[in-house]
């Protein structure tokens, strides 16, 4: 299915990550917005509240994040293609809702834009903090996609992509931004809704007297419908039976949660992604994702100057890891470098799977600015001494 | 004598409207939930409106339970956010006839700052509480309805807080229909919930309901059937009463009745007024809309 010629932007723009990342939603379909206002990811449903009434849609403005984060899924099982928009605080306030779409399979996405925490932390600057929040933040065991753009032409690409992965495996998709590229204003190339490919909605073609909300199909994932359709459905949060009714028992749990995990674990090929730069040869690879990558490529550039063959190895997909990739790294250089805004988060994917095999060098920092681009080649002079 | 076989046995007229292969409920003896359950059932007769497009929603509590029994489309939600998963649901599907149905502490407590703010909005919702006065699944902790001086588990030398008066709350919040009835009065539950079904805008209807295990044992009230003696006796109807007047306490008269019945554009048709006025021809309409 093709992109609605309505809702696109078609052309050039010169836009900051945050207008990219509304402007990706509204590609990608989407027809509904709740959030409640907070800095740095404001822009986002501020453009979407201007644009959506010509293209056609509802944004509203929750009185908090908890309402946001299921007003969007009261929405989706109406049938919209929802979204909503937050920032730290925010962002530990829709937990349980992530976790709500996590068990219900309501396909929606979460944008964070990150900056410096804990707490309220600083508003207006960058941080890197919440990664392990978005992979392990609510309650209880569930996998997660999470993409993270490292600029604004990514934040509208990466967008129609978070849409069409949480349709395809009903899952809530996590929008991982950071204050930099979110502010960031770049030049930003919006093809025309024809060449946008549209994951649609997983709607059965079965009649209500055969259907079974969370039954699966061969790929794990059960088919939606909507309310209203007649199917008279039933929701829950609960461990519930593929009928959707709760059942309080560890054998529907198993059942259910070995699902939910392996509906994602067995598609980690497919869901998969990232960058790499200047890899063939390298000795030390520089692990970093988001506006970090940006730095740590000016020092791979240093590092060369000075002879070190280094190299960068982005996820743009952080969950599910690219664990297998990292393995491969591993067994050829000498050390990686993991450069995050954070006292250590992904680092610990990286040294979980390098197993010791070569040097795992982090360098941390708290938020508030980038790294300096000598901090990281310091650490990659470290990793090939 | 003749033996009576179940497929002799009239069939209960609200069967259809349940998850029969859900029962027994979770519900004890003598609670008030079930009774309000059959009022709904009765009042989507009363109403004639399309099954199909009615969808329930509910958060976490005994009440919050009712989602899972009622055969439509139905949805179990968080804890206090039944209100705003249903906000969203009924602007993406104007067409459905959306139905809060929950507790107290849901509705009231963890979810009082949405309630609020739907009324203000006058969200097209139908909001149903069922006030027993305390947390019943928990087992029975002390809530924002919890009459001064009861007994609660976790306020053992009694309570010391005012309860709120929830029409009051209601009507100054901005819903445009508000009434109370206790589990007794089950023709004017099913009447107000037709009346709520057909009318546009932030319904609110408060019933009051015993919880014989957790509340009615602890404060000495009695069993279910003592309870509804209790709400025969000490019940006045008091049609259009003034919101402010209807405070409750725990053995005292419970002023019940229909308090409020205006009109005020919802919350779709101000966006939808709004959106045309500036934007014209131009406005795309809600989507769903």
């Amino acid at each position: 299915m093709k992109a609605n010629p309505a809702a696109v932007l078609t052309g050039t723009h010169f836009i900051d990550g945050d207008q990219a990342c509304c402007e990706g939603a509204l590609a990608a379909g989407a027809n509904f917005s709740a959030g409640y206002p907070i800095t740095p990811s404001t822009e986002v449903v501020e453009r979407f509240a201007w644009r959506i009434p010509t293209v056609g849609g509802t944004f509203l403005q929750m009185e908090d994040e908890l309402a946001s984060s299921i007003a969007i899924q009261g929405a989706t099982w109406a049938g919209a293609k929802a979204f909503t928009v937050t920032s730290g605080p925010g962002f530990s306030l829709m937990m349980e809702h992530i976790g709500y779409a996590a068990m219900t399979e309501t396909p929606c996405v979460f944008v964070d834009v990150q900056r410096g925490g804990p707490s309220t932390g600083l508003p207006t600057l960058p941080g890197q903090g919440d990664m392990m929040q978005a992979r392990w933040g609510s309650h209880g065991d569930y996998e997660i996609i999470a993409l993270c753009p490292n600029s604004p032409q990514e934040c509208f690409d990466l967008m129609i992509d978070a849409f069409n992965l949480s349709e395809q495996y009903r899952t809530p998709v996590l929008f991982m931004m950071d204050e930099c590229v979110g502010h960031m204003t770049e030049k930003v190339v919006i093809p025309p809704a024809d060449e946008i490919e549209i994951q649609p909605r997983r709607y059965t073609s079965l009649p209500p007297q055969e259907y079974h909300p969370f039954q699966p199909c061969a790929d794990g994932i059960p088919e939606m419908v909507k309310a209203g359709d007649g199917y008279r459905i039933h929701v829950t949060g609960l461990t519930h039976d593929e009928q959707g009714y709760p059942a309080m028992e560890w054998r529907t749990q198993e059942k259910l949660v070995r699902r939910l995990v392996e509906k994602i674990r067995t598609h980690v090929p497919k869901i998969v992604r990232y960058e790499e730069k200047n890899i063939e040869d390298a000795d030390v690879v520089v692990v970093a994702y988001g506006i970090t990558s940006r730095i740590a490529l000016r020092a791979i550039e240093m590092a060369r100057e000075e002879g070190i063959r280094a190299g960068l190895h982005r996820p743009i997909v952080a969950w599910p890891f690219p664990e297998e990739r990292l393995r491969e790294l591993a067994g050829r250089v000498k050390g990686l470098v993991v450069v995050e805004m954070n006292y250590g988060q992904m680092f610990y994917e990286v040294e979980r799977c390098v197993a010791e095999r070569a040097r795992t060098l982090l360098v941390p920092h708290g938020g508030g600015t980038v790294h300096e681009p000598e901090a990281i080649l310091a650490a990659i002079r470290e990793a090939v001494r | 004598m003749t033996e009576t076989t179940i497929a002799d046995q009239p069939v209960n007229p609200v069967e259809p409207f349940l998850r029969t292969e859900r029962m027994p409920h979770i519900w004890c003896p003598g609670c008030g939930i079930g009774t309000t359950v059959n009022c709904f059932a009765r009042a989507l007769v009363e109403s004639k409106i399309a099954l199909d497009k009615v969808a329930v929603v509910s958060g976490i509590g005994c009440t919050g339970r009712v989602a899972g029994y009622v055969q439509l489309d139905s949805f179990h939600t968080t804890h206090g956010r039944a209100i705003p998963f249903a906000t969203g649901l009924k602007l993406a599907n104007p067409s459905l006839t959306v139905v809060v149905y929950s507790g107290d502490g849901d509705l009231i407590a963890i979810g009082g700052n949405h309630f609020i703010h739907a009324a203000r909005r006058n969200a097209d919702i139908k909001v149903i509480c069922v006030n027993n006065f305390i947390y019943g699944m928990t087992g029975g902790q002390v809530a924002p309805t919890t009459p001064i001086g009861a007994m609660a588990t976790t306020s053992p030398y009694g309570c010391f807080e005012r309860p709120f008066n929830l029409p009051f709350l209601a009507e100054s919040s901005g819903a445009v229909y508000v009434a109370r009835w206790t589990a007794y009065h089950v023709r004017h539950i099913a009447h107000s919930m037709a009346e709520a079904f057909s009318k546009k805008g932030f319904c609110f209807i408060e019933i009051i309901a015993p919880c014989p295990t957790l509340y009615q044992r602890r404060n000495r009230l009695g069993d279910g059937l003592d309870t509804m003696k209790y709400y025969k006796q000490k019940s006045v109807i008091k049609n259009g009463a003034s919101t402010k007047d209807v405070d409750l306490d725990l053995r005292g008269e419970i002023v019940v009745g229909k308090f409020v019945d205006i009109n005020r554009p919802t919350l779709e048709q101000t966006m939808d007024l709004q959106l045309q006025h500036a934007l014209g021809s131009s406005y795309s309409g809600g989507g769903g809309r």
